[in-house]
C-alpha cells in the first residue's frame, strides 16, 4: 500500500513538474497605451468546420473617448475550453488594430469569445463576440443551403450567385432570422421543407423538397439553420430537476 | 549507531519474537499485499468517471432511462475484420444519449451525429488513439509504447478518406485535399497509390517546353523562375526558391533546348483599319474568355475562371506572333489543351492580340537584364532542371521524366512518428508535420528540393487531411468495406463530330457520361432534351438561358457545316432510354389544358419563383428562362422532366415535385405554348 501511495505521490509530483515547465517564456508585448472602447472591425460572426481557423483573421479596433483609433494597446483574447487564438495577446498596430486568429474548438456550436483591454483607470473594456463552429452534420446543412435555399432565403448576393430574394413577392425568412424561425418547431420545420410553403398556409413560392431530400438531408438542414439562427436557438422540452 | 541497531532489532523482537504473533504480521503484510491489486482497480480511473456520470444523470429528468442504459464495468467494441479494440466507452458512456445533448463536459458529451453506428465501427478508425488503453494519458497521447495519438478535430475528415474514396457530401475539407493533390501537381513528383492499384493522377495541365522559345522570352523566363507568383498570383507553379545565377542558367538551357515547331508563329495579316479601343475588351466578353480565364482587378480581386491560366500581365509573357496563332487554334502549339478552338477571323484575332498585348506589368521584366547564354551556362542549366526535376512536370526536350522523383506518400497517413525529423519547438504529431512540410518545405533543410507553394492555411489544412488519410488501414481494408471512387470515364464522342467537339474542348466545361467539367450543363441526355432547330440556332449564336449567369456558352462561330454535323450527332446520339422524344401527348394542347397548366404554374407550384414565363410580370431568375420553352424542349423531355428531374439530370437543383400525370401533362401543355413565334401574351 505504502509502494502505491509512494508511486501515487511521485506520479503527482512529476505531473505537476512538467506542467510547470511548459509554461513559456516567450516576450510577452506590452501595453503602451490606454483606449476606452474595442469595436469590431470584421471576422466575427463567421462560419467554420469543427477545429478549423477561420477563413478571416478577426480584427478589432481600439477606440480612445473620441471615437478615434488608438495604437499601441495590449489586446487580449478569451474564450471558452477548445477555442485558440494566434496570438493571444498583441498591440494594436498604427491604425488602431488588432489581429488575430481563431481556431474553433473541436465541439460544434456558437463560441463566444472576448477581446479584452483596460482603460486608463484600469477598469477592463471588453468586446463580446461570436463565432460558428459547424459539426458534420451542420457542415451536410450548410450545403445544401447552398444549393437549394440560399438563392432565395440569402438576401446578400454574390458576384457567383445572384440573390432572387428580392424578386420574390412573399420575401423568405433569411436562416439568421432567429426571431421567427426559433418560434417554429423541428417538426413544423420539416413539415414545410418535405410539403413546401402551401402546405401550412405559408407562401407557394416555397416549393416542396419531401421527393428531393431524405429524412437525414433535412435534419442536417434543421441543425444548420438552429446553428446560425440569430438570436440563437435554445432547445425546447430540455428537463432539469428542481436543484 | 549502536542506538540504531538496538531499536532496530527491539523492533524485530517485538514483532517476530514471538510465533504467534509473528504468524499474525506476516499474515496482515500478506493481506495487504493481496490487496493492492483491488485497490488499484477500485481507484482506477474509468471507475471515477462513471461514478462522476451516475452523479451527474441522477439531477435530470430523464435520469431513470439514463440510468437503464447504462452498464459499469469495462466496455469494449470489437470488429476483428477491421482489427479494432476498442475500450472508449467505458469512459465515454454517454456516446448514445439524444437527451444529453446540452452536456458539454468531455467524457460525456453525446457524439455528434454521424452517418455510422459506433458499435459497427468503433471509435479508433476515426479518432485514432490507443484503442484498449483504460486511462486518459495511454488513451489519447502518444506514449513510449503507443505515438498514434488521438486525431484533432480539424483533420477528423481524413478518417473518412480511408474507405470512401468517392466524394462525399460531407467532406468538403477531404474533397479538396484530394482535388488540390491533383490540381497542383503534387502528384507528379510523390507517387500516390491508391487501394485498387491505380495511382492518384494530376490534373494540372504543365504547358510542354519543347518549343517554349517561340512562345516567350528568356528574359520571361527567368522573372517566372523566381517568382511564378509575382506574375500572376494563382500561377500553381511553385517557387523554387533560385539564386539569380541557376534562373539565369535554366532559361539559357530552357530557350537553347527549345525547337521551333513549324507553323506556330507564322505572322498574320495585319488589318487594315486600326481596331477601336473598346473592340479589344467586348469582344474579349463576348468570348466569355473570363469564363476560363482570371485577371486581376484594380482592386487587387481575381475576377474569371481557373481553367485557364490567369491573364493580368499576359503582354509581358508571350510573344504577339505566337499568341496570334494560338488565337486562331490552340490545338496547333498543344493539342491537348484545354482551350477551345475559336473560329476568329484575321480581324477578331489581331484585335484580341492587340487587347492582350496591352495587359502588362511594367515592374515585372524591368530589372532583369540578362547576358548572352554561354555554353558553359546552358550545360550547368540542364544539369539544374534534371536535379530539380522540372522534367516531372513539363515535357523537355532531351530529359525523361524522372521516376520515383520524390517519396512516395501511399501510407504517410500511417507514418510512424520515430522515422519524422521535427523541427525545434514543433509539435511532434503526424498533422503537424505534414502541415510544416506542406508550408514551409525547405524550413527542414535548405538543400531540399521541395519547392514552396502558395497555399491558405485552410488549403494546408485540407491538403493534410487528404494526405491523412492514406493510412495502412486504408490500403489493407477489404474491399467489400471500401466505397470506390466512381471510374474515371475516358469517353470520346466517335466521329466528324467528335473531332468538333474535341475542337471545341466542350469537354471543359459540359460534362457526357461521365466525362468532363462541371462548369456548364451535363448533355448526357441533350438529345432528348431539346429540339433541333433550337440547337442549330444556338450553336450559331448562343444566348443565354439563365441572365444571371457570369459565365456562359462562348460564341465558336462555328461553319453551317460543323454545326449540322454536332447538331445531328447531339440529337441520334445523346438520347435517353427512358422515354421516345418524339412521343406526342394524347390529345394535343387544348386550351383548358393550357389554361389549366397555367394555374398549376402560378398557383399550385408557385414556379415563377425561380422562372420567367411572362417576360413583364415574372422574376425568378434562378433557373432558365422559359419564355421560348416550348420552341427550345420537347414535350416528352418536359412532361419526364416535371415528374422526376432528379432522374434525367441527377444532382439538378430543381426539386421533385412528385407530380401526377395530370398536372405534369397540364403544365406541359402550357410550357409547349411558350414559342418565339406568334406567342401568346400571359397575363397572370
Amino acid at each position: 500500500m505504502r509502494r502505491f501511495l509512494l508511486a501515487v505521490l511521485s506520479f503527482s509530483l512529476a505531473m505537476a513538474g512538467s506542467g510547470c515547465a511548459r509554461k513559456s517564456a516567450g516576450a510577452e508585448p506590452k501595453a503602451a497605451a490606454f483606449g476606452s472602447a474595442l469595436v469590431e472591425s470584421s471576422g466575427g460572426k463567421q462560419i467554420g468546420a469543427v477545429g478549423a481557423v477561420l477563413a478571416q483573421p478577426l480584427v478589432v479596433q481600439v477606440n480612445d473617448d473620441h471615437g478615434s483609433a488608438v495604437p499601441g494597446v495590449l489586446v487580449e483574447f478569451t474564450g471558452p475550453a477548445g477555442l485558440s487564438f494566434d496570438p493571444v495577446r498583441a498591440v494594436s498596430d498604427s491604425s488602431g488594430q488588432v489581429t488575430t486568429n481563431v481556431a474553433l474548438g473541436s465541439m460544434a456550436g456558437r463560441y463566444e469569445l472576448t477581446a479584452s483591454t483596460f482603460n486608463k483607470a484600469q477598469k477592463a473594456v471588453d468586446l463580446k463576440l461570436v463565432e460558428i463552429a459547424l459539426g458534420y452534420q451542420q457542415q451536410l446543412g450548410q450545403q445544401l443551403n447552398e444549393k437549394y435555399c440560399a438563392r432565395c432565403h440569402d438576401p446578400e448576393s454574390t458576384p457567383e450567385r445572384v440573390s432572387n430574394y428580392d424578386n420574390l413577392e412573399v420575401k423568405p425568412h433569411p436562416f439568421t432570422e432567429g426571431d421567427t424561425l426559433n418560434k417554429i418547431s423541428d417538426a413544423d420545420l420539416t413539415a414545410i421543407i418535405s410539403h413546401g410553403g402551401a402546405a401550412l398556409n405559408k407562401s407557394v413560392l416555397m416549393p416542396p423538397y419531401g421527393f428531393t431530400l431524405s429524412k437525414s438531408e433535412m435534419q442536417a438542414l434543421i441543425s444548420y439553420i438552429r446553428l446560425v439562427s440569430d438570436p440563437p436557438y435554445q432547445a425546447s422540452g430540455m428537463v432539469y430537476s428542481g436543484r | 549507531m549502536d542506538s540504531h541497531k538496538n531499536s532496530f532489532s527491539s523492533a524485530w523482537q517485538w514483532l517476530f519474537g514471538d510465533p504467534v504473533r509473528a504468524f499474525g504480521v506476516v499474515s496482515l503484510l500478506l493481506l495487504v499485499s493481496l490487496a493492492i491489486a483491488p485497490a488499484k482497480n477500485y481507484f482506477s480511473e474509468w471507475r471515477h468517471y462513471q461514478n462522476q456520470y451516475l452523479q451527474m444523470i441522477r439531477g435530470r429528468g430523464e435520469a431513470v432511462t439514463l440510468q437503464r442504459h447504462f452498464q459499469g464495468g469495462i466496455q469494449q467494441i470489437w470488429l476483428p475484420e477491421l482489427g479494432v479494440v476498442d475500450r472508449c466507452t467505458t469512459c465515454h458512456v454517454g456516446q448514445n444519449e439524444a437527451s444529453l445533448a446540452d452536456v458539454a463536459t468531455q467524457p460525456f458529451r453525446r457524439h455528434p451525429v454521424i452517418p455510422h453506428r459506433l458499435d459497427q465501427y468503433g471509435c479508433v478508425m476515426c479518432h485514432r488513439g490507443q484503442g484498449p488503453a483504460t486511462s486518459v494519458e495511454e488513451a489519447h497521447r502518444s506514449t513510449l509504447a503507443w505515438e498514434q495519438p488521438i486525431l484533432p478535430a480539424r483533420y477528423m475528415e481524413s478518417s473518412c478518406g480511408q474507405c470512401h474514396r468517392n466524394a462525399l457530401a460531407g467532406t468538403p475539407q477531404l474533397n479538396l485535399g484530394r482535388h488540390l493533390l491533383s490540381r497542383y501537381g503534387c502528384v507528379h513528383c510523390h507517387t500516390v497509390k491508391l487501394p485498387d492499384g491505380t495511382a492518384m493522377r494530376p490534373t494540372d495541365d504543365p504547358p510542354s517546353l519543347e518549343h517554349i522559345a517561340d512562345k516567350t522570352t528568356r528574359e520571361w523566363i527567368y522573372a517566372w523562375l523566381k517568382d511564378p507568383q509575382a506574375y500572376a498570383v494563382t500561377a500553381t507553379m511553385p517557387n523554387f526558391k533560385l539564386s539569380d545565377e541557376n534562373a539565369r542558367d535554366i532559361s539559357a538551357f530552357l530557350i537553347a533546348d527549345s525547337t521551333s515547331l513549324p507553323g506556330d508563329t507564322a505572322p498574320v495579316a495585319a488589318s487594315k483599319t486600326p481596331p477601336d479601343a473598346t473592340a479589344g475588351p467586348t469582344l474579349y466578353g463576348q468570348s466569355f474568355c473570363a469564363s476560363c480565364h482570371a485577371v486581376q482587378n484594380a482592386a487587387g480581386n481575381i475576377v474569371g475562371g481557373d481553367v485557364g491560366p490567369e491573364l493580368t500581365r499576359v503582354g509581358n509573357k508571350v510573344k504577339p506572333e505566337w499568341l496570334q496563332v494560338w488565337l486562331r487554334n490552340p490545338r496547333i502549339y498543344d493539342a491537348g489543351t484545354a482551350m477551345p478552338h475559336y473560329r476568329f477571323d484575321d480581324r477578331q484575332v489581331s484585335v484580341l492580340t492587340g487587347f492582350l498585348q496591352n495587359k502588362t506589368d511594367s515592374d515585372l521584366l524591368a530589372n532583369v537584364h540578362l547576358e548572352p547564354a554561354t555554353p558553359e551556362q546552358i550545360v550547368h542549366g540542364k544539369t539544374l532542371v534534371t536535379e530539380y526535376g522540372c522534367a516531372s512536370c513539363h515535357e523537355i526536350n532531351g530529359i525523361k521524366k524522372p521516376e520515383n522523383f520524390a517519396p512516395e506518400l501511399t501510407r504517410l497517413g500511417s507514418k510512424p512518428i520515430t522515422q519524422l525529423i521535427f523541427l525545434p519547438g514543433m509539435a511532434h504529431t503526424l498533422p503537424d508535420y505534414i502541415g510544416a512540410k506542406i508550408r514551409n518545405p525547405r524550413s527542414f533543410g535548405a538543400a531540399l528540393k521541395m519547392p514552396q507553394f502558395t497555399f491558405s492555411p485552410s488549403q494546408v489544412d485540407s491538403l493534410t487531411t487528404a494526405l491523412l488519410s492514406l493510412t495502412d488501414r486504408a490500403q489493407s481494408l477489404p474491399p467489400a468495406l471500401t466505397v470506390p471512387a466512381p471510374p474515371v470515364s475516358n469517353y470520346q464522342p466517335a466521329g466528324k463530330a467528335g473531332q468538333v467537339m474535341a475542337d471545341l474542348a466542350c469537354f471543359s466545361c459540359h460534362a457526357i457520361n461521365g466525362r468532363g467539367g462541371d462548369m456548364a450543363p451535363e448533355l448526357t441526355w441533350e438529345g432528348s432534351a431539346v429540339q433541333r432547330q433550337w440547337l442549330e440556332d444556338f450553336l450559331k449564336n448562343p444566348n443565354t438561358l439563365r441572365p444571371a449567369l457570369i459565365r456562359r456558352m462562348p460564341k465558336f462561330n462555328l461553319a453551317d457545316s460543323e454545326i449540322k454535323e454536332l447538331t445531328d450527332y447531339i440529337m441520334t446520339v445523346y438520347q435517353t432510354p427512358a422515354f421516345d422524344r418524339d412521343s406526342m401527348l394524347p390529345g394535343g394542347y387544348p386550351p383548358a389544358l393550357v389554361e389549366q397548366g397555367k394555374q398549376l404554374f402560378y398557383s399550385k407550384y408557385g414556379c415563377q419563383s425561380c422562372h420567367i414565363v411572362d417576360s413583364k410580370a415574372d422574376k425568378g431568375y434562378v433557373g432558365p428562362t422559359l419564355t421560348q420553352v416550348g420552341s427550345r424542349l420537347n414535350a416528352a423531355w418536359i412532361y419526364n422532366w416535371m415528374k422526376n428531374p432528379q432522374a434525367l439530370r441527377p444532382g439538378t437543383t430543381e426539386p421533385n415535385r412528385g407530380m401526377n400525370d395530370e398536372d405534369a401533362r397540364a403544365l406541359t401543355a402550357f410550357l409547349m405554348m411558350q414559342k418565339t413565334t406568334g406567342k401568346q401574351e400571359v397575363k397572370k
